[in-house]
């Protein structure tokens, strides 16, 4: 789960982080009202979207009166954002945060990941930071610091002081530098993220060190004991279909293609979704039912896959282990009949009672094509689309 | 005896009395599997499913002499019914739990070392179907009855896909040693690595089925360990090759992570460690059989 700069800068003030003087703001009249609490000359305006490189598509500005804060929050408002990491459908800009300009001498880069093969946190920090980050870790990966936080004891006081030093800060910003090294892993670990990114980390030309942006993500596993985190979603964030799926269990990633999926297991869903492209067809989401799923569960599948305006044929790929194919069938036969499904439907089940599934849908005298293996039902969805688009053209 | 489990290995059940837990451990019984009884704090004493049921796994371990643990309980509390497994002398832990999380996960792998290798138990998932040496016995949730004993070893994170290869195989007439599923979380117990060299040193494999998925460095360090290792011929599957590039925030994962994540690169790095590709999900069965074939003739 993501959150905004400015929810993450609150949370990294707290725990000792130097961050910029700002304020949020819902409309131009909030904006200019926050450069007179803020004081100073210059502002800079930034867009409240979850990504990065929001500089480059317009939704950071630098502004030094009334007019220019107004114009840029009325331009910004009520917009979606595209940049190199939304994806084509951009992010509704709702919220505005207001902070003082900063006079930069030097821009850092700090970030803290969970890093998979070590299986621990990892800390990378480079004295080139800023929006290159990327390109230099590529062309020059020895110039990027790295460090991993034992599990056991935690983030050492000497680790920080290295990095600290390692990024060439002069010697009266390394006390500063560990504190807010510190103060990151210690947000980091206590609030379950999986990702912290403060880039840039700015020296100032008055000579202190402070946050200009703050990125974080958090473990949505962890969210039971983070209560404080869940309060920080913005749903305007996320893909409108996803958060209805999210909202009701379900494991949903929408895409752009017109063959609803609805599979148990991710590598089985993946599996499934490469093999309807090896068959000429581009599948219109990932769907995860899980274990256990009732026919409840599988009704309200289908109303997130329908929901998607673009979905015209659904394949159900279930492989039963801790699910059962007597109540999958069940519930495809309860989303025929309660939600609706006006599109072709490719049903596949194998695993625990497939033949009490089968004989389910068979006797129900619901329209359903029937398939055995997994390159059957891939083939006959494809099929079941190309016809159904030939016949929406020839209507 | 296949790899990890077999039909003598003695069993409990953390998570005895719960729902999951009890529909579970009913159905590994009827498998074949020699459960000698479960744990529940606070439940110690009774009798479930006819069998003991102990506060600790530490009184189970000393009545029972159980040597394997499967884990149903939930997220929350999954990590600690962990490491009271390793700390009670247990071997082999699977854990089924899903939604476990990573900074638990962490401090799972960082305590299991603070036993000498050899007492230290081996952690099977967690978010994965278990363990299964088809004929003898099970210790997880797939359906027992889509597996036919055999001499071909799986090993896969997900645990649906793993179904799928092995019920290929089963229609070919191809039975499996034992079949692994390491789980789909980022930091699990056992590694792809970890089981192949298992499979590599079991008399009773004789080639081995990987099915990995994007994501991870697992896939790649298998492939790079099989090449300067294994003898046995490697069949592997990565799934995700059609899944688009993620939506992300920020830079700090792409800076971490290594060439061999995505789904393209990985095929690429196995192949060029001389690994057998499965081309599609729906060719398990075929490649397999034709894999087992040129064995045969080359030997």
């Amino acid at each position: 789960m993501d959150i905004h700069e400015y929810q993450a800068k609150e949370l990294l003030a707290r725990h000792g982080v130097h961050v910029p003087r700002g304020g949020l703001a819902y409309s131009p009249e909030q904006a200019t009202y926050r450069a007179r609490e803020i004081g100073g000359a210059k502002w800079v305006l930034k867009a409240q979207v979850h990504s990065g490189a929001r500089g480059k598509a317009g939704g950071i500005k630098l502004c030094s009166n009334d007019e220019e804060i107004s114009n840029a929050a009325e331009a910004m408002l009520g917009r979606k954002l595209v940049t190199q990491q939304t994806g084509p459908r951009g992010k509704l800009i709702s919220r505005l945060y207001l902070e003082e300009a900063v006079d930069i001498a030097q821009e850092l880069y700090l970030g803290f990941v969970l890093d998979r093969k070590e299986e621990r946190v990892m800390i990378v920090a480079s004295a080139a930071g800023g929006m290159e980050i990327e390109e230099i870790s590529e062309r020059k990966p020895d110039s990027i610091i790295r460090a991993t936080v034992d599990p056991g004891v935690g983030m050492q006081g000497f680790q920080a002081r290295e990095i600290a030093f390692g990024l060439g800060l002069e010697s009266n910003l390394i006390g500063k530098a560990t504190e807010t090294i510190l103060g990151c892993y210690q947000v980091f670990r206590d609030y379950d993220a999986s990702m912290l990114e403060i880039n840039p980390l700015v020296v100032t030309r008055d000579g202190s060190l402070v946050a200009l942006d703050a990125k974080m993500s958090f473990d949505e596993n962890a969210l039971f004991r983070r209560p404080e985190i869940s309060e920080l979603r913005d749903k305007s964030q996320e893909d409108p279909r996803e958060t209805f799926a999210s909202d009701r269990g379900l494991s949903y990633v929408g895409l752009d293609g017109n063959i609803g999926c609805i599979i148990n297991g991710a590598g089985l869903a993946m599996a499934t979704m490469d093999m309807i492209k090896i068959a000429g067809g581009e599948p219109a989401n990932f769907l995860d039912i899980g274990g256990g799923a009732s026919p409840e569960r599988v009704a309200k599948s289908f109303r997130a896959v329908l929901g998607d305006k673009n979905v015209e044929t659904i394949l159900v790929n279930i492989f039963a282990g801790i699910n059962r194919c007597d109540w999958v069938a069940e519930g495809v036969i309860k989303a025929i009949r309660e939600v609706g499904v006006d599109v072709p439907l490719v049903v596949r089940l194998s695993g625990t009672k497939v033949e009490e599934g089968r004989k389910i849908l068979a006797d129900s005298g619901e329209a359903v094509i029937v398939a055995d293996t997994l390159a059957e039902a891939a083939e006959k969805a494809v099929a079941a689309w190309r016809e159904a688009a030939k016949n929406k053209k020839a209507a | 005896m296949a790899i990890l489990l077999n039909r003598s290995t003695r069993v409990i059940v953390q998570g005895f009395t719960g729902k999951i837990g009890s529909f579970h451990a009913d159905d590994m019984k009827r498998y074949g599997t020699k459960l000698v009884g479960g744990v529940t704090p606070g439940k110690g004493g009774q009798t479930h499913l006819g069998l003991p049921v102990f506060n600790t796994v530490k009184g189970a371990v000393r009545e029972t002499r159980a040597e394997a643990s499967i884990v149903f309980v939930p997220p929350p509390f999954a990590a600690d019914s962990i490491m009271e497994a390793a700390d009670a002398g247990i071997k082999l832990c699977v854990c089924i739990t899903d939604g476990i999380p990573s900074q638990d996960m962490m401090q799972v792998k960082r305590y299991m070392r603070r036993y000498r290798f050899e007492d230290r138990m081996r952690l099977v998932g967690p978010n994965c179907a278990g363990v299964i040496t088809p004929g003898q016995a099970l210790m997880g949730i797939m359906p027992g009855s889509i597996y036919l004993p055999g001499r071909v070893g799986i090993v896969g994170r997900s645990g649906t896909l793993g179904y799928e290869a092995a019920s290929q195989m089963k229609a070919l007439g191809i039975g499996v040693s034992t079949s692994v599923g390491i789980g789909g979380d980022p930091i699990n117990g056992s590694s792809f690595k970890d089981i192949l060299q298992l499979f590599e040193r079991d008399d009773d494999t004789d080639a081995v089925v990987m099915i990995g998925e994007i994501g991870g460095p697992q896939e790649a360090e298998a492939a790079i360990w099989a090449r300067d290792n294994m003898r046995k011929p490697l069949i592997a599957y990565i799934a995700g090759l059609s899944a688009p590039k993620g939506r992300r925030m920020g830079h700090a994962g792409a800076i971490i992570s290594a060439f061999g994540e995505s789904a393209q690169e990985k095929v690429e790095i196995l192949k060029e460690a001389g690994v057998v590709i499965v081309p599609t999900p729906a060719s398990f069965g075929e490649v397999v059989a034709d894999t087992l074939a040129r064995t045969k003739k080359a030997a």
